[in-house]
């Protein structure tokens, strides 16, 4: 592509771009620290990733191949959507296979497939503030990541222990960033906490409504928070896959009928589907396959 | 009585205020280690002002407080940093608000409530602030089977010595209360003092109580001063103070009691 079709690439224009990536580069630059940036309308509602796309859309370029997933799924609304918006107003290469793109944005997963070095996973956030609902003040949430007062983020953990018995939190599990920042990993299932640490891949947060950017570079210390006499444990499920009988990777539940039937399936489809076609079968694999004909 | 030779706070020519008005002028202080300095005077005479300009709370306009940290030097708080000062709240101070609703989480159990400064000193182990918490609420008299309530669950009373066990827990040297008492009903309010007198006695803190009850200043504290329009007016034991008063002003606070 010529240099005159990279300019104003990806939707945003050139100055807004110029912005969101000093502010990505101070967020690397301080793993962990919500960089405040000047968030654009987008043309699509807050909560629908707007951080999300002006993040990808500012770290983009023609060469990138992307990926865009929506709860672990490529085949979902908000997934097809973004990933038909950077088609449209970027052309750049799309796929579903995790392994193949160099741009991942994501809503609520990381893939199962072991990210490489060079690729970039692109959050969106919907809160990033993680001790928003304990400290409703911005300005004092600000002064206790600054002077690093996070006991506040324990008690939260301990009202968890004290009413459930075990820490109940399962989704935007706390975590503390190479030793200094607490962050809101955004709404990802704990299961995915440890996928963070050590990560080859870049990892990019952006939150469009709350104009917040932050990121963990390659191989950074990233460690969930717990007590020591009850430590971080990350979800078990009592069965495998029902379609590609993978064990140890994370799985929604699909309601089959209204008699309470009901079956688990992986949540990341192309980590799913890639062991389908590698001959792996689950318990009702050979059922869907027989209805779908 | 743990009194030693040198004071734990020294206050000098503390003044504070609000545009042209005076919140507090030329107050000049030294409180002694296991002393109870009751503050007292009518609404308006600057006891809040004061007590918050001490407590670091508000930024006096003039004038030093110095307080002798634990490795025995003595800093003066304005010149310390904020994490200094904010580190020096939550673990060797403790402020008693008058509405508990201020100085509690009430959207988290008593025993979270009473656990968060051990948390916020790095304390990880569920089990031991479990049993702290629970050893603390004992203390104030309430029943351990509440530790996993809400404090808005709880009576005005309860939630006033929860307070106090939150600001406790980490073995503070200095306690500012301001009307510890305020809103309760009488019989409330000699519950909670019998306790209070009990632990300023038995933990030997050193404690500055502002309060507008003259019955309250009697029952917990050694010395006092009265506050009116910003000033001190006098100050001295309080024995003597209630039965002696030497200022005019003073004298009509004592004879505004109303017998029953």
């Amino acid at each position: 592509m010529t240099d005159l079709a990279t300019y104003n690439f990806a939707y945003l224009d050139e100055q807004t771009k110029r912005m969101i990536r000093r502010a990505i580069l101070k967020a690397i630059a301080i793993p962990g620290y919500q960089v405040p940036f000047a968030s654009r309308e987008m043309p699509m509602p807050y909560g629908w990733g707007t951080g999300g796309v002006q993040v990808t859309a500012a770290v983009l370029g023609p060469d990138d191949t992307l990926k865009v997933i929506d709860q672990g799924a490529d085949d979902t609304t908000n997934a097809v959507s973004i990933r038909a918006f950077f088609q449209k107003v970027a052309n750049v290469r799309v796929t579903t296979k995790t392994a193949d793109a160099t741009i991942i944005q994501t809503r609520h997963r990381i893939p199962e497939a072991q990210l490489q070095a060079g690729q970039i996973l692109v959050y969106q956030v919907p809160i990033p503030e993680p001790l928003r609902f304990l400290e409703p003040r911005e300005t004092e949430t600000r002064k206790m990541h600054a002077l690093e007062e996070y006991g506040l983020m324990h008690v939260k953990l301990y009202e968890d222990i004290a009413r459930h018995g075990h820490i109940a939190t399962t989704y935007a599990y706390p975590v503390k960033v190479e030793g200094r920042y607490v962050m809101d990993p955004s709404p990802t299932p704990k299961f995915d906490n440890p996928k963070m640490h050590m990560s080859p891949a870049l990892q990019l947060f952006g939150a469009g409504r709350e104009k917040r950017i932050y990121a963990v570079p390659p191989y950074t210390e990233v460690v969930s928070l717990d007590f020591e006499d009850h430590p971080f444990e990350i979800q078990t499920f009592s069965q495998p896959c029902a379609l590609c009988g993978a064990k140890g990777s994370y799985l929604d539940e699909v309601i089959l009928d209204d008699k309470g039937g009901s079956m688990f399936v992986c949540s990341d489809t192309d980590f799913c589907e890639d062991r389908q076609a590698k001959g792996h079968r689950g318990a009702l694999a050979a059922d869907t396959a027989e209805a779908a004909e | 009585m743990n009194m030693s030779d040198t004071p734990l706070l020294k206050v000098k020519d503390l003044s504070k205020f609000y545009g042209s008005r005076i919140g507090c002028q030329n107050v000049s202080f030294e409180l002694w280690p296991g002393e109870v300095l009751a503050i007292v005077g009518e609404s308006g005479s600057g006891k809040t002002t004061l007590l918050n300009c001490l407590a670091t709370r508000l930024a006096p306009s003039a004038g030093s407080v110095e307080y002798r940290m634990r490795d025995g030097q003595f800093r003066d708080l304005y010149r310390l940093n904020e994490a200094e000062r904010r580190f020096l709240m939550r673990t060797d101070w403790g402020f008693v608000h008058q509405n508990p609703a201020d100085g509690l989480r009430m959207t988290v159990s008593a025993g979270a409530n009473v656990g968060e400064r051990l948390m916020a000193i790095g304390d990880r182990h569920y089990g031991n602030i479990r049993a702290t918490a629970t050893d603390w609420l004992g203390r104030v008299e309430i029943a351990s089977d509440r530790i996993d309530d809400q404090p808005r669950a709880f009576s005005g009373g309860m939630r006033q010595r929860l307070q106090i066990a939150r600001n406790l827990v980490t073995n503070p040297r200095l306690v500012f209360m301001d009307e510890p008492t305020g809103g309760l009903d009488v019989s409330v309010q000699a519950r909670l003092l019998d306790l209070l007198r009990g632990l300023v006695s038995d933990l030997g803190l050193a404690a500055i109580v502002v309060t507008h009850d003259l019955a309250v200043a009697r029952l917990l504290s050694h010395r006092m001063m009265v506050m009116k329009d910003g000033h001190i007016v006098e100050t001295g034991l309080t024995d003597r103070v209630l039965d002696d008063p030497q200022a005019p002003y003073t004298q009509l606070l004592v004879s505004s009691i109303l017998q029953v």
